[in-house]
């Protein structure tokens, strides 16, 4: 065996090493800074009309809404799924209420009693604008919702321009959804 | 012997039902028509639970995994093809819903890889195989091991 040989074969397994480690680097750092997310189901959603629906509302509030009532809204609306039962929808209500003095947030209840779902959110003040109940949770596999908490940006007519499938904040809504409520109007 | 069999015939049954019990939360959930039921299976366990994520839906206890077995049932007995379920799934959800994704240009590698590995595996066997028979021996000796065997047939003499 040659000596140029010999130097390929032991660069090889060094460099294929490396390109691993560089990949895996990136990928680990695209997931801190939010570059990268491996769990990102919500892309098909993205630019399409919205699902038809009719939802009934909760007791004591409101009658619910249906597709036809998001469609005809004349301002961008931030649909947020959320159950009473869900830990990460008790962390996102404060900075739900926030946010809703900014954008109109409608609300729909995942597979909850009415009862509680009433209570949850009147408990320190609602932040939805109009909320309706989806017991089945079929309207929610319509949207490609995977769990709660789940937040679509709805633009007039209906077309869906944001999907967040975590807790929203008002950072990311400074971050994201401000930018583009900017380039709407 | 014959009890070995029987042993083995009793575990692998019992361990069969007890995989089909899992399959599904209760038996109330499966259809009756066992054609359909097994359809409805199939297409179940080509679907990825988006809860937990490397469990099929039919393995799945997640709450939405069982929504989506209910959601591929109805469909099954309202008599859409598989292609239409799939398709169903797949516009609500994305391709990362279907267990085995689909041959597109982000996953070419990753379908044609088995094949890559077996053709270079076999050519780099027959490169080298190749080499070992044609390298020619290495029969010129140094000066250093001429004068040596010289003196060592010397000494014999």
């Amino acid at each position: 065996m040659n000596s140029a040989r010999r130097k390929l074969l032991t660069a090889l397994p060094i460099v294929g090493a490396s390109a691993l480690g560089i990949g895996f680097w990136r990928m680990l750092h695209g997931m801190e800074n939010g570059g990268f997310d491996p769990r990102a189901v919500n892309t098909p959603q993205l630019g399409r009309a919205i699902p038809s629906f009719a939802l009934p509302g909760l007791p004591g509030i409101g009658d619910g809404f249906s597709s036809t009532d998001l469609r005809d809204q004349h301002t961008p609306i931030l649909l947020n799924f959320f159950a009473s039962w869900c830990i990460p929808c008790v962390s996102e209500m404060p900075g739900l209420r926030n946010i809703s003095q900014s954008i109109p947030i409608w609300g729909i209840a995942y597979k909850d009693h009415l009862d509680d779902a009433a209570a949850f959110i009147q408990r320190d003040g609602s932040p939805y604008a109009r909320v309706a109940a989806d017991q089945t949770g079929r309207t929610a596999i319509d949207w490609g919702v995977t769990g709660v908490p789940e937040t679509f940006l709805v633009a007039p007519g209906g077309r869906i321009l944001w999907h967040n499938a975590s807790g929203l904040t008002p950072d990311i809504f400074d971050a994201d959804i401000r930018p583009l409520l900017a380039a709407i109007q | 012997m014959k009890r070995l069999y029987t042993l083995l015939f009793v575990v692998l049954f019992v361990g069969g039902l007890t995989g089909l019990a899992l399959a599904v939360d209760s038996p109330s959930e499966m259809l009756h028509d066992p054609v359909q039921e097994k359809r409805a299976e199939n297409i179940g366990a080509q679907l990825r639970c988006l809860v937990c994520q490397n469990e099929s839906i039919e393995d799945s206890s997640a709450p939405l995994a069982r929504d989506l077995r209910h959601v591929v049932r109805e469909q099954v007995q309202s008599g859409k093809t598989d292609q239409e379920i799939m398709a169903w799934m797949t516009d609500r959800y994305g391709t990362f819903i279907r267990l085995s994704p689909p041959f597109s240009i982000t996953t070419a590698l990753l379908w044609i890889m088995p094949a890559l590995a077996l053709v270079s595996g076999v050519a780099l066997a027959w490169w080298q195989f190749r080499q070992r028979n044609t390298a020619p021996p290495n029969d010129s000796l140094t000066d250093e091991e001429r004068t040596r065997i010289a003196a060592l047939t010397q000494e014999n003499e």
